[in-house]
């Protein structure tokens, strides 16, 4: 995806969240560290545009809830959770850049039920890549990518990676890394 | 990003020369720096980058326990099993809370109603925990060194929870974590921290320096030169392998501009040895009081390990001052265990696969 593409398919989420809720009464965005993170924001900068509204926007790190920690050779670093508003009876949207296995949104709704009880919870991802492992699907999609296991889906954001971009790379095996996406 | 390797957890000479602090010019990417100990049985293998780790996940730490449901799914069904052969209760209970946040399975065993008193061995009891399931292991014994010693039989991780005179690195990392959070400017390199007290006798103490030197403090250590015999010597080997600090009998030369005071308990014992002539005449002399903190910095920091003989080595109404941060360590030890456990329980699975082994 170019840069453009990534603008356009975030921008077209922001209409789709707004549209499905009926509004942004009760609406709250999380997203997932890390680039989910920057990437509920700019859906919340597009809904601010279109709707004049500015929608709360939490960061949620999952990785206590990860139930591969026992698999990986070192404990992921944490980078922090910060949910300054009440989840109980809102809308959440969960924010990811990849969606591939589902573990990630599995272990991110555990960690949300400890916080609160929301009314609802969606979900919106830049890239569904295929091959989930749960029944989990996301509400909001930028774009869909058919890739294979042995491909990597990095997506890039100008906040973390100081540019726009998805790359698919093809590694050796899928081997289990330290940060796995989706 | 491979600092230095400290590759030597599991020794058991802990007192040899520390490893060359590694350079800090390079910001590398948080994710890049590994924990690589099997076991935290001291902090003196433990690097700058190491402290920054620890100190990052205990931020971490600190958030889940200011959540509505402080608890976290990280350890499931996993076994922390603590062997306490010296009274203790803030560290036990402490290494129990922060074990049961991370959910865990905790057992408790007290060695006083165990088979100890039988005349079980230190090594018979540990293959005994790890045969009931223990895989992480939280020891304190009145023995320095012992926690090595467990660290060779054990399988699975050894965390000191404080051995003799020896080493106290829970206690060392949330000192250095309270005054990180507590000090302007969230370090505390150049800063002037002094312990204060019975150093001799004290794990703390020498756990603390092993941290704050690392970590660029400027330490001080001050108390009667009974108590603190073999320390100057030990400061002139520091200063050859950059971790200088300072020991002095002079109160005034101490605290003078201190940023952080730490005093240590004054065991009623140490009366019985002759080193100490009278519990009041430590107090007049040594005892942490307004007037003499009034030579320190305005905002320092006062500190103490616990647990406190108020109106010994300090006066009650510091210790309950707007400058004590006695019980912020309370709450941060909490945090900085579960961070342990929680960096541990990665490297915990299989025998000999980390620290070169």
């Amino acid at each position: 995806m170019t840069p453009d593409e990534i603008r356009r398919a975030t921008i077209r989420m922001s209409h789709e969240i707004v549209e499905k809720q009926a509004g942004t009464a009760g609406l709250v965005l999380i997203g997932i560290q890390r680039r989910g993170v920057p990437l509920a924001r700019r859906i919340a900068a597009g809904i601010l545009e279109h709707e004049g509204v500015e929608v709360p926007v939490g960061a949620l790190d999952i990785t206590f809830y990860r139930d591969d920690l026992s698999l990986i050779a070192q404990q992921p670093v944490v980078k922090g959770t910060e949910l300054p508003f009440d989840l109980n009876g809102r809308t959440v949207v969960l924010v990811d850049d990849v969606l591939y296995t589902g573990r990630t949104i599995r272990a991110a709704m555990d960690a949300l039920v400890d916080f609160g009880r929301p009314q609802a919870i969606r979900l919106a991802v830049l890239v569904d890549r295929g091959h989930r492992e749960l029944p989990i699907r996301a509400d909001h999609v930028g774009k869909n990518v058919p890739t294979s296991r042995e491909e990597q889906v990095q997506v890039q954001l100008e906040e973390t990676d100081g540019t726009d971009g998805v790359v698919i790379s093809r590694v050796p095996e899928p081997a289990v890394t330290a940060e796995p996406v989706g | 990003m491979n600092p230095a390797a400290p590759d030597v957890a599991r020794e058991p000479t802990a007192t040899e020369a520390a490893p060359a602090i590694p350079a800090v010019d390079a910001a590398p990417e948080p994710q890049s720096i590994p924990w690589r100990h099997r076991h935290v049985l001291d902090v003196d293998v433990l690097t700058a980058d190491d402290l920054d780790l620890v100190m990052r996940t205990t931020d971490a730490m600190r958030e889940v326990l200011e959540r509505p449901i402080a608890k976290v799914p990280a350890l499931r069904g996993r076994n922390v099993t603590i062997l306490f052969y010296e009274a203790s209760t803030r560290t036990r209970v402490s290494f129990e809370v922060a074990a049961k946040n991370l959910s865990a399975d905790v057992v408790n065993i007290a060695a006083s109603t165990s088979s100890v008193t039988k005349g079980e061995s230190l090594v018979d009891t540990i293959r005994t925990v790890e045969a009931l399931g223990a895989q992480m292991l939280v020891m304190r014994h009145s023995v320095s060194g012992a926690p090595y010693l467990a660290a060779e039989v054990f399988g699975g991780s050894v965390l000191n929870g404080g051995d003799g005179w020896h080493a106290h690195p829970t206690q060392a990392l949330l000192d250095l974590y309270t005054m990180r959070q507590e000090l302007p400017g969230g370090s505390v390199e150049g800063r002037k921290v002094v312990i204060l007290g019975d150093v001799l006798h004290s794990r703390v103490a020498r756990s603390n320096i092993w941290s704050l030197t690392a970590a660029g403090a400027d330490v001080w250590l001050c108390g009667p030169s009974t108590l603190l015999r073999g320390f100057e010597a030990w400061a002139a080997r520091g200063a050859a392998a950059s971790r200088r600090f300072h020991v002095t009998s002079s109160i005034d030369d101490a605290l003078r501009d201190a940023d952080v005071v730490m005093a240590l308990r004054i065991q009623r014992e140490r009366m019985a040895s002759g080193l100490l002539p009278s519990l009041r005449e430590y107090a007049a002399r040594f005892g942490l009081t307004r007037q003499r903190l009034a030579a320190a910095k305005p905002d320092a920091l006062v500190m103490h390990p616990g647990p406190m003989n108020e109106g010994v080595e300090i006066a009650p109404d510091v210790a309950v001052s707007a400058q004590s941060r006695i019980t912020d360590q309370v709450t941060n030890g909490v945090a900085v265990r579960m961070a342990l456990l929680y960096l541990l329980a990665g490297v915990a699975e299989g025998r000999g696969t980390v620290d070169g082994r």
